[in-house]
C-alpha cells in the first residue's frame, strides 16, 4: 500500500502589523518540508502576507484580536486556513473584485484577494458578518520525483 | 531606508533596505513624504536592489507616492525590481505610469 504523507501546524498571534512577517516567514518554513521552488515559495508568502494583512486592518480594524492560521500537508498539496474573528465581510464578491478596496483613504491597493488567487491554485472565503472571516487557500507544490519526509514513497515503490 | 538628493538633476534617489507590506509601507511613507516636501524633486526613483519580499501592500504605497509628485509636476520610476516583484506591478497595470528604468539610466 502506498503512504501519504501528511503534516499539519497551527499558530495564533495577535493583530499586531509587524506579525505579517513573522506569519509569512513561518509558513514558508512549514511549506519547505514539499522543497518548493523559489517561485513558489515566494508566492506562498506573499498570499499568507496578504490573508494576514486583511485580518488586522479589515477585520480588526488595528483593535487587538487572534489571528489564526492551520496549515495541513497532504501529499505534495499544501491547505493554508487563515481566519479571525473580526467583523466580517458583508459582501464578498465585491470584496474579492481587483482594485476594490473599503479603505481607499489608507493606500490599499485593493489587490489582496487578486493576488492570493493568482499565485494559489484555489481561494476560498466564508464570512459572517460580526463573526469573523475564514480564507482558505490551496497550493500543489509540483513534485519532480523528490522524495518526500522519511523517504517511504520510494520505499514503498520498490517494494511493489 | 535610504535617501539621497541629487540637486543638479531634482533627483530624489530612494533606496529601500526592508521587506515592504503594511507594516513596514507605514515608516517608508512617512520618510518618503518628508523628503519630497523637503526637495520637491522633479523625479523620483525608487530603488528595489535591496528588496526581497514585497507584498500588495507596496502598490498602494508607490501608488500614493506617484499621486503626490504628479501633483507636483514631477514623475516616480522604480530601479531594480526582482522578478517575483515585477510580477506583482505587472498584475494592476501600474508600471504604465510608475515604470521601471534600466540601472545605467539613473
Amino acid at each position: 500500500m502506498k503512504s501519504v504523507y501528511e503534516n499539519e501546524m497551527k499558530l495564533e498571534f495577535l493583530s499586531k502589523s509587524n506579525n505579517e512577517a513573522f506569519a509569512r516567514i513561518s509558513v514558508a518554513a512549514f511549506a519547505s518540508q514539499l522543497d518548493p521552488t523559489v517561485e513558489e515559495l515566494a508566492d506562498i508568502k506573499t498570499s499568507v502576507s496578504e490573508a494576514v494583512t486583511n485580518a488586522i486592518v479589515h477585520g480588526y480594524e488595528d483593535k487587538e484580536g487572534i489571528v489564526r492560521i492551520h496549515c495541513k500537508i497532504v501529499d505534495n498539496l499544501l491547505v493554508i486556513e487563515i481566519s479571525d474573528s473580526g467583523k466580517g465581510i458583508e459582501n464578498i464578491d465585491e470584496a474579492r473584485k481587483p482594485l476594490y478596496t473599503s479603505k481607499p483613504n489608507l493606500e490599499r491597493s485593493g489587490m489582496g484577494f487578486t493576488i492570493m488567487e493568482s499565485f494559489m491554485d484555489e481561494l476560498n472565503v466564508e464570512s459572517i458578518v460580526g463573526l469573523g472571516t475564514k480564507v482558505t487557500m490551496k497550493k500543489t507544490i509540483k513534485k519532480e520525483d523528490k522524495l518526500l519526509g522519511t523517504g517511504l514513497n520510494s520505499l514503498t515503490e520498490i517494494q511493489s | 531606508m535610504n535617501s539621497k538628493y541629487i540637486q543638479e538633476d531634482k533627483l530624489l534617489l530612494i533606496e529601500i533596505t526592508e521587506e515592504i507590506d503594511h507594516h513596514t509601507t507605514e515608516e517608508i511613507r512617512r520618510k518618503t513624504d518628508n523628503e519630497i516636501t523637503r526637495f520637491m524633486p522633479r523625479k523620483v526613483i525608487f530603488d528595489f536592489n535591496n528588496v526581497t519580499f514585497m507584498d500588495s501592500a507596496g502598490i498602494g504605497m508607490i501608488l500614493g507616492r506617484y499621486k503626490m509628485m504628479k501633483m507636483l509636476g514631477g514623475s516616480l520610476e522604480m530601479v531594480n525590481v526582482k522578478p517575483s516583484i515585477k510580477k506583482i506591478f505587472e498584475m494592476c497595470g501600474i508600471l504604465k505610469i510608475c515604470p521601471i528604468i534600466e540601472s545605467e539610466a539613473i
